[in-house]
């Protein structure tokens, strides 16, 4: 990209982002069909929770067995860091009243990633608006194809599907694990969670990883590493999805 | 089902706006920031986990944990999303037929 990107060059970034959010769309609806979820079910997940980490996460909780609301608190943990997307996206935007509650709905990891690392508000606005849009529009499209190919395809585990949603959450989380303290996050979220299994209901080992969040977000609190760069490692870089 | 739906998209709306409405200072505190970017990590490895290493209540070794053999694999040769969630079910399915 060039030091200062045109508007029009900024909405074609956005739209090859859609694109490739739209690989994960047909997953999404495919695994969320096999979880037990209806074809409109799934496409509502998509239009109006339209955040891709949570709906896998809901859909994934009620596969293992989970109930549905233990699957909702999950995904909604997950959707906080869209509030922390906001934070930093309003003054960038600037938007109020309707645009403000319109634009909201599209604050994702993506449209976020392709507005923050604009120069100027216009800018800002192309990227946000141009990546919003075109991942809405190909996330959902791509979530009905996924879903009607799921459901012609009959009982998921003959096609491997129960293994495909594993290998969903280990590719979401592979791009944080480069970091330490994430590495360390992750194993002990494992440990619990799997320790958990044998005594807790179905959907309380993955909540119960919500703790251990909190336990090493406190206890680096403590310790504080002085490479951190706090303003951007909760951001995924251009590509990258939540 | 379409109460966990409904509450998952009203709920997840809301922590959306509320970011673009509060005032930064209320939530710019370095604790919020780490716990919120550390959320995901727990909750995903977590889901990976219970997802592959579980049936029911019962801690399970099957298919499945070749199948995320197979995505590890994928993964650390920078496949893209949709190949290493192909290769992972491809993998158990084959294995199944066996």
């Amino acid at each position: 990209m060039t030091a200062a990107p045109t508007h029009r060059t900024i909405v074609r970034d956005g739209i090859a982002v859609g694109i490739a959010t739209g690989a994960y769309g047909i997953s999404f609806g495919a695994i969320s069909v096999a979880a037990g979820l209806t074809v409109l079910q799934t496409c509502a997940l998509s239009l109006l929770v339209f955040t891709g980490a949570s709906q896998f996460a809901l859909v994934g909780v009620i596969a293992a067995g989970g109930s549905p609301m233990s699957g909702a608190v999950t995904a909604l943990l997950l959707g906080t860091r869209n509030t922390l997307y906001g934070l930093r996206l309003a003054p960038l935007l600037a938007w109020s009243g309707w645009r403000r509650a319109g634009a909201a709905q599209l604050v994702i990891d993506e449209s976020t990633a392709m507005s923050l690392t604009r120069d100027t508000r216009e800018a800002a606005r192309v990227g946000f608006l141009s990546t919003g849009i075109a991942v809405f529009t190909l996330w959902n499209l791509a979530t009905l194809g996924g879903a009607l190919a799921g459901e012609a395809l009959g009982d998921p585990r003959t096609y491997g599907l129960d293994a495909a949603v594993g290998a969903a959450f280990l590719a979401l989380l592979w791009p944080r694990l480069r970091d330490r303290r994430n590495q360390v996050t992750a194993v002990l979220a494992v440990a619990l969670a799997l320790s958990l299994v044998p005594v807790a209901a179905a959907g309380v080992p993955v909540l119960a990883a919500a703790l251990v969040a909190l336990g090493v977000g406190l206890a680096t609190r403590l310790m504080q590493d002085p490479t951190e760069i706090p303003e951007r490692d909760d951001l995924p870089s251009g590509g990258e999805h939540e | 089902m379409w109460t966990a739906i409904i509450v998952t998209a009203v709920g997840a709306y809301l922590l959306k706006l509320a970011g673009l409405s509060i005032p930064g200072s209320v939530l710019e505190h370095p604790l919020v920031h780490r716990v919120a970017d550390l959320m995901p990590v727990a909750l995903l490895a977590a889901l990976v986990a219970v997802q592959v290493f579980s049936t029911g209540s019962e801690l399970t070794v099957d298919a499945r944990t070749a199948g995320l053999a197979v995505a590890v694999l994928a993964l650390l040769a920078r496949a893209p999303f949709i190949v290493v969630v192909l290769a992972a079910a491809l993998t158990a399915a084959l294995l199944r037929l066996l």
